[in-house]
């Protein structure tokens, strides 16, 4: 990485307002946005057949991953290929075709098939839900505390800004059960069962929320967990094992995607009076600093449906995600020209960084003695 | 409905082949393979005029879960073009009747902003796969060869207005309808020169021929006359008419019926350019019957002043919670200023301004 002018802290969490992180002018935020906005103009411009082969071929390959690995369970030899091939299937499905479809990167197309008002994933997360607390209120209110529910997902402790209790002494523990059940985490995601824990949520709310989970429950289960097993008759345990390995595959590899884009030591939270009224320029800025990116190669970038580019993806979500590598190049450039810091590394670091950080933060944050929090813990950090 | 039909339309195999459908799974083995969806194969593209604005008839092949349609029908019709945008238009089927599974034509004008009907008109060779819908629309034959009215029926169309008319004079003669004992068929059509004239050829014959059938053909500026009409066919208002054509005609003739029920309407709708600037014209809410002068600020927060509760998200244009469908008009996206202008369209309304009149499903 170049050096910056700016160094950010390293300390668990970062606030906006910390002294290290450059503080835009009004008009200086005003002018980031029209840079920002003319990228996202001029890549909208260009979208075209490119794109439109792009995500018809993910699909195609998709499909023969999918079709494969559902085959090769008639071969019980093949078991450890089959759920590969089907595992592949399963992330490729989710993030490069279901998260980012369902964004309406793809809209423009015209193809009903690839369009975020028709699509659902393959997911027990109902995609109708999906939509509004990922697209609407995480992407809008990204990193904004109390107001962004992707912030820990309403079980962990993921900001020394949310009050410690003895319950998160299991933050590690509730981790590795989120990550294996992510899928259901995400379903449940909407439920706001913490608010209803806490009585500010009424359980009548979760009515409607529940029979739509419910329905997509039973077809992604009649599908993985009934009808594909039951096909391949005397194999039913072993596809049946095979297929609930595939989920969890993808689980895994999801949720430590997902986590390592929002969670490593450096991204920044914001207070809700921080974004009142927010500009354009401003949310394109908390977007930036909200966000941390994971460098790999093509196959990696493909693999975790070009993610690994969160801080692409959250300054423009809606532009189909594969564009992101090359957007880097610029977002890169006028990060460097304002100061910001562009948060990346590899996978075993950001991985390492965000590790550190659900164990540190299962224990209380000390309180800072110096009028200096941020050296403080830089030392401790060190 | 076929055994295969059955199965490969049943829920289960829908489950199994989710989330993309087993529509995705046969068209990649094979495009004219289909469940649920309809596509055609072109099987051949005849120029009917050579005129400013070429016409082409184009003969196609369904796959078998094509219903078949009703004379007078209308098919949506979705093109690839170059640049990956799949651009869905609507044609009026020109052939008669057709059964499930069986060819159908449809004609169509070149119109200059019309990327699609270039596209089918000039561009379209055999082979070439569309995307359809079934057949649609309400401005059909009640009239059967089998059991014949003695009713006069009365056709009156303009330009490429034909086509659904054509499509009904086609079934009733193919099925034996052949307009004697008093079962008479006027039909009056306009057309800008006989140069421009559709089917010319095949309306030649069909006027020749003893068949109850009498062709009326006006070109240039003779535009439709109440009078004139009343000379050809006594008290109009008491036959079953069927109108199709461009607005300026059917107007005309809507006018001339009064509130007759006989009159049967089908529309053309053209794109409408935005001649006025930003904050003019009025902006109709087509579901709610709502409408507001345009104040030239999003459609979103003018659907909120008319008293309307639209979905919305990030008002950002980023959730896509707010998409509607534009019928009619001109928008600008406020955050890259582009207008579009294309009839029945998906747009953000949170970052959408009318320019001018238009018209949201909202
Ligand atoms: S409200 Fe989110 S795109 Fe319009």
């Amino acid at each position: 990485m170049t050096t910056l002018p700016f160094a950010r802290p390293r300390k668990n969490t970062v606030r906006a307002s910390d002294p290290k992180i450059p503080n835009l002018t009004p008009e200086q935020l005003e002018e980031f946005g029209a840079e920002m906005d003319a990228i996202r103009q001029r890549v909208i411009a260009d979208l075209g057949q490119a794109d439109a082969d792009y995500i018809r071929g993910v699909v195609k390959k998709q499909q023969q991953f999918e079709v494969a690995g559902r085959a090769m369970f008639y071969f019980p030899p093949a078991w450890p290929l089959a759920v590969a091939a089907l595992s592949v299937s399963k992330i490729l499905e989710n993030m490069e075709i279901g998260h980012n479809v369902m964004h309406g990167q793809y809209d423009w197309l015209g193809d009903p098939k690839l369009n975020s008002r028709i699509y659902d994933w393959d997911n027990v997360c109902p995609g109708e839900q999906w939509k509004y607390s990922h697209n609407y209120i995480h992407h809008t209110f990204t990193n904004i505390l109390g107001k962004d529910r992707d912030i820990g997902y309403g079980v962990l402790r993921m900001d020394e800004d949310q009050k410690w209790h003895p319950y998160y002494l299991g933050n590690p523990v509730y981790a590795l059960l989120l990550m294996t059940f992510f899928e259901w985490g995400v379903a449940m995601h909407d439920l706001e069962v913490e608010n209803i824990v806490k009585g500010t949520r009424k359980m009548e709310e979760n009515k409607q929320l529940h029979a739509g989970i419910m329905k997509k429950v039973k077809r992604q289960a009649l599908k993985d967990y009934l009808i594909f097993p039951a096909l391949t008759g005397p194999f039913f345990p072993l596809t049946f094992a095979g297929n609930a390995a595939a989920n969890l595959v993808r689980n895994v590899w999801a949720f430590n995607i997902i986590f390592c884009g929002h969670f490593p030591a450096g991204v920044a939270t914001f207070t809700e009076e921080e974004c009142e009224d927010e500009s354009r320029g401003h949310w394109y800025y908390r977007q930036l600093l909200g966000s941390a990116n994971i460098s790999g190669g093509k196959l990696f970038h493909t693999m975790s449906g070009n993610l690994s580019h969160q801080i692409e993806h959250h300054l423009f979500p809606d532009i189909p995600a594969r564009r992101y590598p090359e957007l880097a190049v610029e977002v890169k450039e006028i990060c460097n020209r304002y100061g910001i810091e562009y948060n990346t590394g590899r996978l075993s670091k950001q991985l390492f960084s965000v590790a550190r950080k659900i164990v540190r933060l299962s224990f209380p944050t000390p309180k800072p003695k110096t009028a200096a929090p941020a050296d403080v813990e830089v030392a401790a950090a060190a | 409905m076929t055994i295969t039909q059955r199965v490969l339309g049943s829920r289960v195999l829908a489950a199994l082949a989710s989330p993309h459908g087993v529509d995705r799974y046969l068209e990649q083995m094979n495009p004219m393979w289909a469940a649920t969806e309809v596509r055609a194969r072109v099987v051949s593209v005849t120029r009917e005029t050579t005129g400013e604005h070429p016409v082409a008839t184009l003969v196609l092949q369904p796959t078998s879960t094509w219903r078949g349609h009703r004379s007078g029908q209308y098919v949506q019709v979705g093109v690839d073009l170059e640049g990956g945008r799949r651009t869905t238009r609507c044609f009026s089927i020109s052939s008669g009747a057709s059964l499930p599974g069986e060819r159908f034509s449809i004609t169509v004008r070149a119109h200059e902003e019309g990327i699609v009907s270039k596209y089918l008109v000039r561009e379209a060779q055999p082979g070439l796969i569309l995307h359809l819908s079934q057949a649609e629309g309400e401005f059909t034959l009640h009239e059967s060869a089998a059991t014949p009215t003695n009713n006069h029926l009365l056709m009156i169309s303009g330009g490429s207005g034909i086509t659904p008319v054509m499509s009904h004079v086609r079934t009733l003669l193919r099925d034996g309808y052949d307009g004697h004992a008093n079962r008479k068929v006027t039909f009056l059509h306009y057309a800008r020169s006989p140069e421009d004239q559709i089917f010319a050829e095949e309306l030649a014959e069909i006027a020749a021929a003893d068949n109850g059938v009498t062709v009326h053909l006006r070109y240039g500026n003779h535009f439709f006359d109440a009078d004139e009409l009343e000379r050809i066919v006594g008290d109009f208002r008491d036959l079953d008419t069927w109108v199709c054509g461009p607005g300026g005609l059917v107007e005309l003739v809507q006018e001339a019926y009064a509130d007759s029920p006989r009159l049967r309407v089908e529309f053309f709708k053209p794109p409408a350019f935005a001649v006025d600037g930003d904050a003019e014209g009025t902006v109709a809410f087509a579901r709610s019957g709502e409408a507001a002068a345009n104040t030239g600020e999003s459609i979103l927060e003018q659907a909120e002043a008319a008293g309307l509760k639209p979905e919305y998200g990030c008002r950002m244009g980023i959730c896509f919670s707010c998409t509607s469908r534009k019928t009619e008009g001109t928008v600008r996206n406020i955050l890259t200023g582009e207008t579009s202008s294309l009839p029945d369209e998906d747009i953000r309304i949170c970052v959408s301004a009318p320019v001018g009149s238009c018209s949201v499903d909202l």
